[in-house]
């Protein structure tokens, strides 16, 4: 490969990935990806939820293997077997969710498992300190390295997450969207560091959606789609449109044939419905928002990560009761919901984002996951008849496909798409009004995918109206009729499916680079 | 299957155990000694019953020696003096049944606040029980004065060292509850929530279970299971102790664990806590058959603890 040869005479390519692929149950995450990093240049990542960054960082970071592939440092070729073996390479990854011990302190954390000694073998705490400011100074961070990492604000934080990079000698380090959580003050802050870093000779691999942080601080971007690197070049070739149409683009694999159902009244009205970052703060993680769901109409909630689908959904749901305002109206009813009990009373089901944290219980039966939400609902104390049970879920198990050998197996040995279906046939046991559905088909193969939706688009012909969260654009444009798309916790744009397409989903729901979401008055 | 070859362990490890020290010592096989193993270990499967629910739910409750030992205590002194409401001038005198249904209800409160203190308050219940630990042990010493309260009376006896059929009567309410709450947890649908909720709290909560109502009926039951448990202490000695139930938790918890029963909630069954009180019951029955020293009882009693649950988690294999 004499091209190899060239890039590592040259001495500027510090991490280069070529051939990438790897392979999950059912879906294909990467398809020959390359990457390539460069002294002191930043390459942004750029892709929709779902087109293969993260599976890509993991990789690189020695979390797993590639099925095919080859990753050279500095020429060298490596094969991570565990994360470890990457740090040693030279390659440190700072998560979204940061990856430090709150209770320690600053300078424990950057030197966790290889803390200095003294000769007794006690722990040198003065030399430690000393080390850790030493390696702050230059990062413009004024703490001492004794304080708690809880104490500190989250874009300190990600500061001590970089001292801690450093002190391990990173030559390349990758950052998975560092400002989603951060102050325009931090954001600042962490350009003024990365263009630091980059003057040091640091590569840096840098995930975002913000296209407006690009001109800041890129020199090179890699746009992934559906797992295939769609575009590898220097930043500032091509406007920022055009990078957004590379990006979307994602096919299902086989186009999904939507029923259209006669839409009715409307049976979910939310006006006006916020949930507060904290009990008393008056930052919003969701803003005032307004919708509505008529009978039979299936309204997809569209947005990227931390957009706030996931919680606005929960409001509705009633799991926030103290954190949340506004109003919920079921068949033209107000309703008070301030629990899931109540929420599920007034006729609203949930199928929540994590299926086995949130949805099943997965140590019990098929039948008894079933079961559950009927069982909650009934009055007094009731003998459980386990024939009758069986038999209801039997016909739930007929009637929607679920595949277990029987309805006694317990839950966790059913397939992704078998375990959303057992949540479904919880839910129309007691018949809802409205469906909520968080990222319904995550972590599910494709052919359960379609399946799923054909059960939603059914359920909706019934006369269910659903409301379906979703990162996922094919999977919005598949199936709803309708699309709200929020961004940073604000409705940023409605539309019917006719108007959508993904580019315009996708525009929408880039964050604009607005100060974050601040209480009016 | 598997499940069925699990539960079948504890009973070949029981054989086991039996014959080998049906051969060791004549005096084991009678029945004379079985009814008395019975009797002995009636007390700890009152409070297991109510351990195994609890577990099962996610929790743990490590007051149930001291329970005991103040409803045994109140149900005693109501019996023998009464309760004087002196700014009333009323004297409360009490019948037998009445003093019991009071030690009962003293147990039942003592569990009730045990889970307020886990739902409203948010403790976890390994330390709102073990605060419990103390307050009823100190309760009970400031009610008895720090001293037995003795001759309750052939009726109050009758409850400990009675017999029916030949059957002693702690036998008979032992086994009964054991019938009573294998179908409570099996076919109920509040015993069925106990799964879910030990399962999977988040999950039980979003399915619209009410996760607080469960936990505080469920320790309710505990400390009023206890509390029967303090009963047939003091009805079998005669005598309210305050010092009754001391450590008990600790067995109790033991047979729970040998039964089966996971320690992370969700999953366990009443039958196989009885099967472990079994265990127990017979292994320190046999050890003082064969005239082992009891400081050497308690040393073999532990080693079988850690093998009965190594054993089960070697058969679980998956976790």
């Amino acid at each position: 490969m004499p091209d190899l040869l060239t890039d590592s005479e040259s001495g500027d390519v510090l991490l280069s990935a070529r051939g990438i692929s790897k392979s999950f149950p059912g879906v294909r995450a990467l398809d020959n990806v390359q990457i390539t990093v460069r002294r002191g240049r930043l390459n942004a990542v750029l892709g929709e939820n779902g087109a293969g960054k993260s599976t890509l960082m993991n990789i690189l970071a020695g979390v797993f293997p590639p099925d095919a592939g080859e990753i050279l440092m500095k020429g060298r070729r490596q094969t991570f077997k565990r994360p470890h073996e990457a740090q040693q390479a030279g390659i440190a990854i700072i998560h979204q969710e940061l990856n430090l011990l709150r209770e320690l302190s600053v300078a424990e954390n950057i030197f966790l498992g290889r803390e200095p000694r003294t000769r007794l073998g006690l722990v040198n705490y003065s030399g430690m300190h000393r080390d850790a400011a030493a390696l702050l100074a230059p990062l413009d961070l004024s703490v001492d390295p004794g304080t708690q990492v809880r104490k500190l604000r989250l874009g300190a934080q990600q500061v001590v997450e970089i001292a801690k990079a450093l002190s391990l000698d990173a030559r390349v380090l990758i950052m998975d969207e560092p400002t989603s959580a951060l102050s325009d003050h931090e954001v600042e802050a962490i350009f003024r560091l990365i263009r630091q870093l980059k003057a040091r000779g640091v590569g840096i691999i840098y995930i975002t959606h913000k296209l407006d942080e690009l001109p800041h601080i890129a020199d090179d971007v890699t746009v992934l789609r559906d797992g295939k690197c769609v575009a590898a070049e220097p930043y500032g070739k091509r406007p920022h449109d055009e990078l957004i149409r590379l990006m979307v683009g994602r096919e299902l694999a086989e186009l999904f044939p939507k029923s259209v159902a006669a839409i009715g009244e409307e049976v979910l009205r939310v006006a006006n419905l916020s949930l507060r970052r904290s009990e008393h703060s008056a930052d919003y993680t969701v803003c005032p928002t307004s919708l509505r769901v008529r009978q039979g109409e299936i309204v997809g909630l569209f947005g990227l990560m931390g957009a706030g689908r996931t919680e606005l959904l929960q409001c509705i749901f009633g799991l926030h009761p103290r954190r949340s305002s506004g109003e919920i109206w079921i068949e033209g009813k107000r309703r008070s919901i301030r629990s899931p009990r109540q929420a599920i009373a007034a006729g609203l089901a949930l199928a929540p984002e994590d299926r086995k944290v949130d949805g099943l219980v997965l140590a019990m039966s098929v039948a008894e996951n079933i079961g559950l939400a009927a069982g909650a609902t009934a009055r007094g104390i009731g003998l459980a008849d386990p024939r009758r049970e069986g038999a209801l879920a039997r016909r739930y198990m007929n009637q929607l496909g679920i595949k277990t050998p029987t309805v006694a197996q317990p839950v966790r040995y059913l397939s992704g798409g078998n375990q959303q279906k057992v949540v479904l046939s919880k839910w129309l046991t007691i018949k809802p009004k409205v469906l909520l559905l968080d990222e319904p088909t995550r972590g599910i193969d494709v052919n359960a995918k379609r399946e799923i939706y054909s059960l939603i688009n059914e359920l909706a012909r019934g006369g269910l109206g659903v409301l379906m969260a979703s990162s996922e654009l094919p999977e919005i444009l598949a199936i709803a009729d309708r699309i709200v798309v929020l961004s940073e916790g604000r409705v940023a744009g409605e539309f019917s499916r006719d108007e959508a397409s993904e580019e315009i989903l996708l525009k929408a729901a880039l964050p604009s680079g607005r100060p974050p979401a601040r209480q009016a008055g | 299957m598997r499940e069925h070859l699990r539960k079948l362990q504890s009973v070949v490890a029981l054989v086991i155990m039996a014959t080998a020290l049906g051969f060791a010592t004549d005096k084991f096989l009678t029945i004379e000694n079985g009814v008395n193993v019975l009797r002995q270990i009636s007390v700890n499967v009152c409070l297991s019953i109510g351990m195994t629910m609890i577990i099962v739910a996610g929790g743990i409750d490590l007051s149930v020696g001291s329970v005991l030992a103040l409803s045994g205590a109140v149900a005693a002194g109501l019996l023998k003096t009464g309760l004087a409401l002196t700014p009333l001038d009323v004297a409360l005198q009490f019948t037998t049944l009445g003093a019991i249904v009071a030690g009962i209800a003293v147990g039942a409160a003592l569990g009730l606040f045990n889970g307020v203190a886990i739902t409203r308050f948010g403790l976890p219940p390994f330390v709102a029980t073990l605060g419990m630990l103390s307050i009823a042990r100190g309760l009970t010493m400031l009610w008895t004065g720090g001293h037995p309260i003795t001759t309750l009376g052939s009726e109050f006896g009758f409850l400990g060292t009675g017999a029916v059929l030949g059957v002693p009567m702690p036998v008979w309410i032992a086994g009964g509850l054991t019938a009573l709450f294998e179908l409570v947890t099996r076919r109920t649908r509040f015993g069925r929530h106990l799964y879910a909720v030990g399962g999977n709290e988040r999950a039980a909560a979003l399915s619209g279970l009410s996760v607080n109502r469960i936990k505080l009926a469920v320790y309710a039951l505990g400390g009023a299971l206890a509390g029967v448990a303090g009963l047939l202490t003091a009805a079998r000695l005669d005598s309210a102790t305050p010092n009754a139930g001391f450590g008990y938790e600790l067995d109790s918890i033991a047979a729970v664990v040998i039964g089966g029963t996971s320690l992370s909630g969700g999953r366990g069954t009443i039958i196989g806590t009885v099967l472990g009180c079994l265990i127990i019951g017979v292994l320190n029955n046999g050890l003082v058959l064969l005239q082992v020293s009891p400081f050497w009882q308690q040393v073999v009693k532990g080693f079988v603890i850690l093998a009965a649950v190594a054993i089960d988690r070697a058969s679980r294999g998956e976790d």
